[in-house]
């Protein structure tokens, strides 16, 4: 009988151990993203008001002003980003899950993990190389390639990854029913697997936006509001970069500011993607 | 038989996985508006036949040789697309489409096969959920989820599903087997009511399921057809003594 009490007492004991070992981790797995958020918050809210949305920069030595240009700038870059990644992601990923079973989608596959390990500024020399060279001058669409390519493999892998989740089955009953793969690849088996490939364009986006690097001799930035793609486009992060290290106390306040900004725009696009691909059944 | 009432005539059927046979030198001739059984024990190549009268065989990597025809036409001349609106299947596991609707999974293989009619289109999944005997328990959720039913209503959906591209043949690949003691009741008199309009093939595990809905039993066994016969004298009196061996459960 007491044999078997030191045997229960031991199995509960490190139970309790293990249980609070993965618990610790769990918090120190947060603990990063809470500081990121307080220490953006506590230095960047002094500046947070509508004039930063809505204002230009100050030329140097004025202070004040806000960062309009470059939240836009931001926004068009990720947008030109997308506009590549999204659909050549999704279309890859499409590919490698449901015809990618031979030697050509190996060798896709192993490459599209390969990319997801360069270097986002090793990207941006190649768009420098490949679009700024020809053309002469930096450019939003320079930018907007750059970060496509490295929105690529994350929506690739993303989408292929949630693509293989749908049963087998739904693909028989489909082809069952007389329709073409093509179809039901498109309205059965993408429709079924579209909330976790939109997790996998969030991620992208979200990555992309958070870029800096590769903007820096792309989009290169602008202390002007230019919304064109041809001519040089503010961002977010790179007026962060310029800033922070910039030896003004104003300057470096802005970029605790605009870190906060990308930190708020990346939440609202995260919940507004959310909102659009929320269930339309409850229980699901 | 007389000719003009086989629907499916099967010959010299040999089914393969890569290099692997799974079906010997299978010839049955399925009549039209009769419900055939196929029995065996698991692994006989009961699926794998019935996979191979609408083609789905291909789907997942098998080959055939010997000849399956539909009214006449040899299978393998036509479209697989065109050939699997005219014959239907029913899975084991309930597959309704998760992301769609009750309505839409019924009308998924309407629109997906171009009708758009929006009219024309909420008339068939009324008369389809209608013959599926599931209309009166899901008319006022329509809208609802086609995953959030239960199992044998999912079931159900699935053959109302079918019965919406209207095929002339319905294959069940032990449609009940998934299922409770009253759904599987239901789905079996539903059968019964489905063969004054369609010709239907259903796999079995369940030997009395066999006995109460087909009219035709086949035995198959390690790949081959051992008996084929009117369900009751494949039940009452068989001809082999394998299948007599399996109905009266002494293996399989």
């Amino acid at each position: 009988m007491k044999h078997r009490n030191y045997f229960l007492y031991r199995k509960k004991t490190t139970n309790v151990i293990m249980m609070s070992l993965t618990v610790i981790a769990a918090l120190a797995a947060v603990i990063p993203l809470f500081l990121i958020f307080y220490y953006t918050l506590s230095k960047g809210i002094a500046y947070l008001n509508l004039n930063f949305f809505i204002a230009m920069p100050k030329p140097v030595g004025e202070p004040g002003g806000g960062m309009a240009n470059a939240i836009v700038g931001t926004l068009i870059l990720i947008g030109i980003g997308g506009a590549i990644g999204i659909p050549v992601g999704i279309m890859t990923g499409t590919y490698l899950s449901e015809f990618g079973k031979n030697k050509f989608g190996f060798m896709v596959r192993f490459l599209t993990d390969v990319l997801s390990g360069v270097p986002s500024i090793v990207v941006g020399v190649v768009a420098y190389t490949m679009v700024v060279i020809p053309m002469k001058h930096f450019s939003a669409l320079a930018g907007g390639i750059a970060l496509g390519i490295l929105m690529i493999p994350t929506i690739t892998r993303t989408t292929e990854e949630m693509i293989k989740l749908v049963p087998h089955s739904l693909r028989e009953a489909g082809l069952a029913l007389g329709i073409p793969k093509w179809k039901t690849t498109i309205a059965i088996v993408l429709r079924t697997a579209w909330k976790g490939i939109a997790t996998g364009v969030l991620l992208g986006l979200s990555r992309a936006a958070g870029e800096t690097a590769p903007l820096l001799f792309t989009a290169l930035g602008n202390r002007f509001w230019s919304t064109k793609i041809m001519q040089p486009i503010a961002s977010l992060t790179v007026y962060i970069y310029d800033y922070s290290k910039s030896p003004f106390e104003d300057w470096n306040q802005q970029a605790w500011t605009a870190a906060l900004v990308l930190i708020i725009l990346i939440s609202v696009l995260s919940l507004l993607f959310r909102f659009v691909t929320r269930s339309k059944y409850k229980s699901d | 038989m007389p000719q003009n009432d086989i629907k499916i005539s099967v010959k010299n059927l040999d089914a393969f996985y890569g290099k692997n046979k799974v079906l010997h030198n299978i010839t049955m001739d399925i009549p039209s508006n009769q419900v055939v059984a196929i029995i065996g024990p698991s692994g006989c190549g009961k699926s794998t036949f019935i996979r191979c009268l609408n083609r789905m065989h291909e789907v997942v990597g098998g080959t055939i040789t010997g000849s399956i025809m539909l009214d006449g036409e040899d299978l393998s001349k036509n479209d697989p697309v065109l050939l699997r609106r005219r014959v239907g299947m029913v899975f084991q596991k309930p597959n309704p489409f998760p992301s769609m609707s009750i309505f839409n999974n019924v009308a998924a293989g309407l629109r997906l096969n171009g009708v758009h009619n929006k009219k024309e289109i909420s008339l068939i999944v009324e008369k389809c959920l209608k013959q599926a005997a599931l209309w009166d328990e899901v008319k006022d959720n329509l809208d609802d989820s086609g995953a959030n039913i239960s199992g044998g209503q999912q079931q159900r959906l699935c053959i109302a599903r079918t019965l919406a591209v209207e095929p002339e043949v319905i294959l069940m690949d032990e449609p009940a087997s998934a299922l409770d003691p009253v759904s599987t009741s239901k789905i079996e008199s539903l059968i019964f009511e489905l063969k004054k309009d369609y010709t239907i093939v259903i796999v079995t595990h369940n030997m009395q399921q066999a006995a109460r809905v087909s009219d035709r039993t086949a035995f198959f066994y390690l790949g081959e057809l051992i008996e084929y016969d009117i369900t009751k004298q494949i039940f009452l009196n068989p001809a082999k003594k394998q299948t007599e061996d399996y109905i009266t459960g002494r293996f399989g």
